[in-house]
């Protein structure tokens, strides 16, 4: 029974991670799917929220706010912040670049992450900066049927809990609210949406100022987790698999990738990790992508491609 | 009146078909040469301005002539074939690996079967060929996965080839001869008892890699090969119905590519570190690469180079400013500032001319064709 233990306690603490990734995934697909723009830039972006929250938090403790107050300017600041990121990006980056092929529009967001990164130190600070918004103590269930029971870290919960809602608030504000409407007609046919009065470079500036929001949260979450500090910005890598094995377009999808690339790494590296040295967790994720693409070439839940001349 | 063509009879085959058929071209080149081959070591060997010290030959010249040969390498593929690939640095960093490998012997002990396949240290120069093989090789393997994946799925899927092998460089020890920190040194530069010593003949031989290679890769993309690719990168389904076969050309824009970057690899950790890490061929790498090529100019020889150029100037330059102009800035600050002005440089670029500095060197060359007479 101990094998079989220590097998779902490395499944659970995998999927938990998993959806973890998929707070930060999610965010490339939005982008993606409104704009066609693969948003490399959506680490940097979990990055500056991170920094504008946590360190307006600070300063408002420090000036004897009561901790509510402070959490909710806190948000309130980040997402303004969020917000001036949304329309500097569209005004000044994907606007103009607006009909340019993908390969451009990528390269752009990496432009735009190398400025993100850079504004957000120079004006925030760059040292770790902790973060308790949510507990970070472990947790022992089924503790009757395993011996020693399963561990489960309570912020991987709260993280899967903010997961579940977020998208579940967005499947609502995509599926029935105008603007949502709006947001798929662009993301179906640029020029058709045009055509029928649906303001682009709004639509463009909501879908980013979601995206961004989306980072505020993946930042509470892992910003709890690891602190915030400038690696944060890699998990747009680490989120990158997830997006591929869920399909760049399915919301559901990155849900799904997050669940299978957490688990197969964590199982991965417990299984198979010692016999081949340790660290596979570092490229797991993306060969388990190859292979899933290999399958299925536009991703698990993504659109079939269709190919014309 | 300088740059045009009228008056330049061809009266051969083989003039209407050279790879510089204007003869203003082949002047500027040659002049270019002359230049890079005659010109810099000459001032650098008696220290004459800009080459007072050896600062601009080492940090400059040595390191933009091996990225912009590498950039070569990336643009075959991503320029010409259309394949976007984020694994640049990998296939660098396999370059750099086994050459380093063949350098100093390999042995593969086989005890399971009883025997040892061993190969003796082997000549430099055969060792960084070897490296491009041994890179085009697994660049093949790796593009496998594109006869399928299209797009930036398949720039995805070229980072499992990227983090893949950062992490085998980085773990296993018989690529690095067991060294305790991981760090390798290049073997002494011995080309058939010339050895390379000083900064004058790294750049020279780098500048002979270069020049060949990116002659040899200029004639190939204007053959049937290059065709191929770029009727792959136009419209992939209409060139398979043309008769154009996509594994073979997708395949071979790998293979070259790879063995280009392959090689550049080598160069960069013989010549121009001497002693490396795998973080030396990390995803940034990679990513530099792909700004190279497309700042530059896709599908573009000449390309690279002022991509190269750029990308390597623009944060040196950056750096050495603040200093120059008194401006009073923590080192902190001066780096937060590179990143947002670089970026932000990138953007505005890609915006103006999404087509790269290539583009521009052709729009200029149309305007000369008119001066000054613009017509």
């Amino acid at each position: 029974m101990i094998a079989l233990g220590q097998f779902l306690e490395v499944l659970i603490g995998g999927l938990m991670s998993g959806v973890l990734y998929s707070l930060v995934a999610l965010g490339f697909v939005l982008i993606f799917k409104a704009s066609g723009v693969f948003n490399f830039a959506q680490g940097a972006m979990v990055l500056l929220a991170g920094l504008a929250l946590v360190r307006s938090l600070d300063l408002l403790v420090a000036n004897g706010f009561p901790l509510w107050v402070a959490i909710v300017l806190g948000i309130g600041f980040a997402a303004v912040i969020m917000a001036t990121t949304a329309w500097l990006i569209e005004r000044f980056v994907i606007g103009p670049l607006i009909n340019q092929d993908a390969l451009t529009l990528f390269m752009s967001t990496i432009g735009v992450t190398f400025v993100l990164e850079g504004a957000a130190e120079m004006i925030f600070g760059s040292d770790v900066y902790p973060l308790r918004l949510f507990p970070t103590d472990a947790w022992f269930v089924f503790e009757g049927l395993f011996p020693g029971g399963i561990l489960i870290n309570k912020l991987d919960v709260w993280g899967a809990l903010i997961a579940g809602i977020l998208v579940a608030g967005l499947a609502i504000f995509f599926q029935r609210t105008k603007t949502g409407r709006a947001l798929r007609a662009v993301a179906d046919d640029h020029l058709a949406a045009h055509s029928v009065g649906i303001p682009i470079s709004w639509i463009w500036f909501v879908v980013w100022l979601v995206a961004g929001l989306v980072a505020l949260v993946a930042a509470t979450v892992w910003g709890t987790k690891l602190g915030v500090q400038f690696s944060i910005t890699f998990l747009a890598l680490k989120a990158l698999p997830v997006l591929i094995i869920g399909g760049l377009t399915s919301i559901p999808g990155a849900i799904a990738g997050g669940l299978i690339v957490g688990a197969g790494e964590k199982l991965a590296e417990v299984y198979l990790g010692p016999s081949i040295g340790g660290g596979i967790e570092y490229w797991f994720g993306y060969v388990l992508a190859l292979t899933v693409l290999l399958v299925r070439p536009q991703g698990l839940f993504g659109e079939r491609i269709i190919e014309r001349i | 009146m300088l740059y045009r063509e009228v008056g330049q009879f061809k009266t051969t085959y083989a003039e209407d078909m050279a790879i510089f058929p204007i003869r203003q071209d082949r002047i500027a080149l040659a002049i270019l040469l002359g230049i890079a081959f005659i010109g810099v070591p000459v001032l650098a060997s008696f220290h004459i301005w800009p080459f007072g010290s050896e600062y601009l030959l080492w940090a400059i010249l040595l390191p933009f002539l091996i990225l912009a040969l590498a950039a070569i390498g990336t643009n075959i593929l991503v320029g010409y074939c259309g394949q976007i690939s984020l694994g640049s640095g990998a296939f660098m960093a396999i370059g750099a690996y086994s050459a380093y490998k063949l350098a100093t012997g390999v042995h593969v002990p086989l005890t399971s079967h009883g025997f040892a396949i061993s190969i003796p240290p082997l000549p430099v120069l055969v060792s960084i060929l070897l490296g491009g093989f041994m890179a085009a090789g697994v660049g093949i393997l790796f593009g496998i996965p594109s006869l399928r994946i299209k797009g930036l799925y398949l720039a995805v899927a070229t980072l499992a080839a990227q983090f893949f092998f950062d992490w085998v460089f980085l773990r296993v020890p018989w690529f690095t001869n067991y060294a305790p920190s991981g760090s390798v040194n290049a073997p002494e530069l011995n080309f058939f008892g010339v050895v390379v010593r000083t900064p004058i003949e790294r750049y020279l031989l780098c500048l002979i890699f270069v020049t060949v290679i990116a002659v040899l890769a200029k004639n190939l993309v204007r053959g049937n090969l290059g065709r191929q690719w770029m009727a792959i990168r136009d419209m992939d389904i209409a060139a398979e119905l043309i008769g154009i076969r996509p594994l073979y050309a997708k395949l071979t824009a790998f293979a070259v590519s790879s063995f280009i970057i392959g090689v550049a690899g080598a160069l960069w950790a013989f010549v121009y570190l001497g002693s490396w890490e795998p973080l030396a061929f990390s995803i940034d790498r990679s990513l530099e690469l792909l700004f190279m090529v497309i700042i530059g100019g896709l599908g573009s020889i000449m390309g690279p180079f002022v991509g190269a150029a750029f990308i390597l100037i623009v944060p040196i330059m950056l750096n050495v400013l603040p200093t120059q102009l008194g401006v009073p800035l923590s080192t902190e600050t001066i780096t937060h500032l590179q990143f947002i002005i670089f970026g932000s440089l990138i953007c505005y670029l890609l915006i103006k001319e999404p087509h790269g500095f290539a583009r521009l060197i052709s729009i200029g060359k149309e305007k000369l064709r008119l001066w000054p007479f613009p017509y």
